[in-house]
């Protein structure tokens, strides 16, 4: 497997305070990474760094092996995200948005591939609807959709499901798990549901305090440390 | 599409009666159209300029939008070049809409103006393209809150431009200040013009020279407080606070 990212010693430091302490992974091509820990960790500073809107106090990220403090544009061609905080312009219809992130993003073929993308998840009925008028669901699906435009080799999903009910987001995740499979495409996933990064992740990573205490199989890496589930472990975790 | 008319449209038959009850009411032999309508129409072609700049990037701000553009491959020199493309658009439609209300009922000649017609409307642009940007890179700088003291801008400015009188009627410190500003070197050619001589081509060079420098300038001032963003994590907790 070659890594599609590679992380490394990335720092940020806000005054006083470690935001994220040195942390060095990487995400390999058809692999889902789960990115888990507690509030303030230190997983939505880490997404923000590898997208390029915050600058890392030390370290450094390539995506595809590019750069990405030095050919930001370059490396984000090929990178997409979405996130539960980063909702889409509620005053563009669901084709509009797709359209212009897809001009934005370069994407061959556009019109087509807005139409497959409607159809996968679920958008069609809402093609000329306002964004802002979308239940959070609605929304969560289009931010996805927005996310898959450019068929990214790297995905970053910031707590992609939050807001989907059980069995929406059931298939969510099997489309991402596909798009991972078909696609050789790399997933960098946060949340706060263990059960879903047991079900979806290849491998977890579990933040706290800006540094990754524990990292392996999220099946197996529970009984490793005494506990039954990942639950278990994470608030074992947190509460230290 | 109705502010981007609306205003200007309001603004034209406004000052286009007042200068008709001026003409009625002065002393025979001066035109008030193309001094006080004029100016106001190149007044406006100029706030519409800037405010096309500042409303593109503020619709970013309202719709929170400011992650999912600037995590996209998307250059900051192309985002404020669309910003430009969007104010040329926004600002022409307006001009043409202006144009035509003011020739038609109010009779007022953009072809009074001569061929100085041009670098008048092109130091406006300019100068509403540096100001456009300018407030933008407020906005991002001290956050959503701070739209309030852009709007107002043009108005600030206006005073100090000699929109509707000679410089030389400004006290001297207010002057100083004038011929620092692009728009006041229009005016004054405008005034010139209407008054039967000819623009004084060393003074739109001035004019022209300035509102590069401010374009130039205010560039730089965007890129660095972008950069400044990127660093403290401004753009990333943006959204966040647009919540707020």
């Amino acid at each position: 497997m070659t890594n599609v990212l590679a992380v490394e010693s990335l720092s940020k430091q806000y005054g006083p305070t470690t935001a994220v302490d040195g942390i060095s992974f990487q995400v390999a091509r058809n692999e889902i990474v789960g990115l888990v820990g507690p509030n303030g960790a230190g997983k939505t500073t880490t997404i923000n760094i590898i997208l390029g809107v915050l600058e890392p106090t030390g370290g450094s990220i390539r995506i595809e092996g590019i750069d990405v403090a030095t050919e930001r544009s370059r490396a984000l061609e090929c990178t997409n995200f979405a996130a539960v905080y980063a909702p889409l312009p509620g005053n563009l219809t669901v084709y509009q948005n797709l359209r212009i992130f897809g001009m934005i993003y370069a994407v061959k073929r556009l019109s087509d591939r807005i139409e497959r993308l409607l159809r996968d998840f679920d958008l069609e009925r809402f093609r000329d609807v306002k964004a802002g008028v979308l239940s959070s669901g609605e929304q969560t699906r289009l931010c996805l959709a927005k996310a898959m435009l450019n068929e990214p080799h790297l995905l970053l999903l910031d707590e992609p499901t939050a807001s989907l009910d059980p069995a929406t987001a059931q298939d969510m995740r099997a489309k991402i798990r596909a798009l991972a499979d078909e696609r050789r495409c790399g997933v960098l996933w946060t949340s706060h549901n263990m059960y879903e990064v047991e079900d979806v992740c290849d491998r977890v990573l579990l933040l706290s305090r800006g540094k990754i205490l524990l990292e392996g199989d999220p099946k197996t890496l529970p009984r490793a440390h005494g506990k039954d589930t990942l639950e278990e472990l994470f608030i074992a975790v947190a509460r230290e | 599409m109705l502010p981007l008319f609306a205003w200007v449209a309001i603004d034209m038959v406004l000052w286009g009666f007042i200068t008709k009850y001026l003409n009625a009411v002065s002393a025979a032999g001066f035109d008030f159209v193309p001094v006080f309508l004029g100016a106001v129409l190149l007044w406006d072609f100029f706030t519409r300029v800037m405010h096309g700049v500042t409303m593109a990037f503020m619709e970013d701000v309202w719709s929170r939008n400011f992650l999912n553009i600037f995590a996209t491959p998307l250059s900051i020199s192309e985002y404020v070049g669309g910003l430009v493309l969007s104010s040329i658009a926004t600002s022409s439609v307006g001009l043409v809409v202006m144009l035509f209300l003011a020739s038609s009922i109010f009779g007022l000649s953009f072809f009074a103006y001569g061929i100085a017609l041009i670098p008048f409307l092109l130091v406006l642009f300019l100068f509403g393209i540096a100001l456009g940007i300018l407030g933008a890179a407020i906005v991002l700088r001290f956050g959503p809150a701070s739209e309030w003291f852009i709007w107002p801008v043009p108005a600030l400015v206006s005073p100090f431009a000699g929109v509707f009188y000679p410089i030389s009627t400004l006290p001297q410190w207010m002057q100083h200040i004038c011929w620092a500003l692009p728009p006041s070197y229009i005016f004054e050619n405008v005034r010139a013009i209407v008054a039967g001589g000819t623009a004084s081509v060393s003074e739109l060079m001035v004019g022209a020279g300035l509102a590069v420098i401010d374009v130039i300038l205010v560039c730089w001032v965007f890129v660095r407080v972008y950069r400044h963003s990127v660093r403290t994590g401004l753009i990333a907790r943006y959204s966040a606070e647009s919540v707020s």
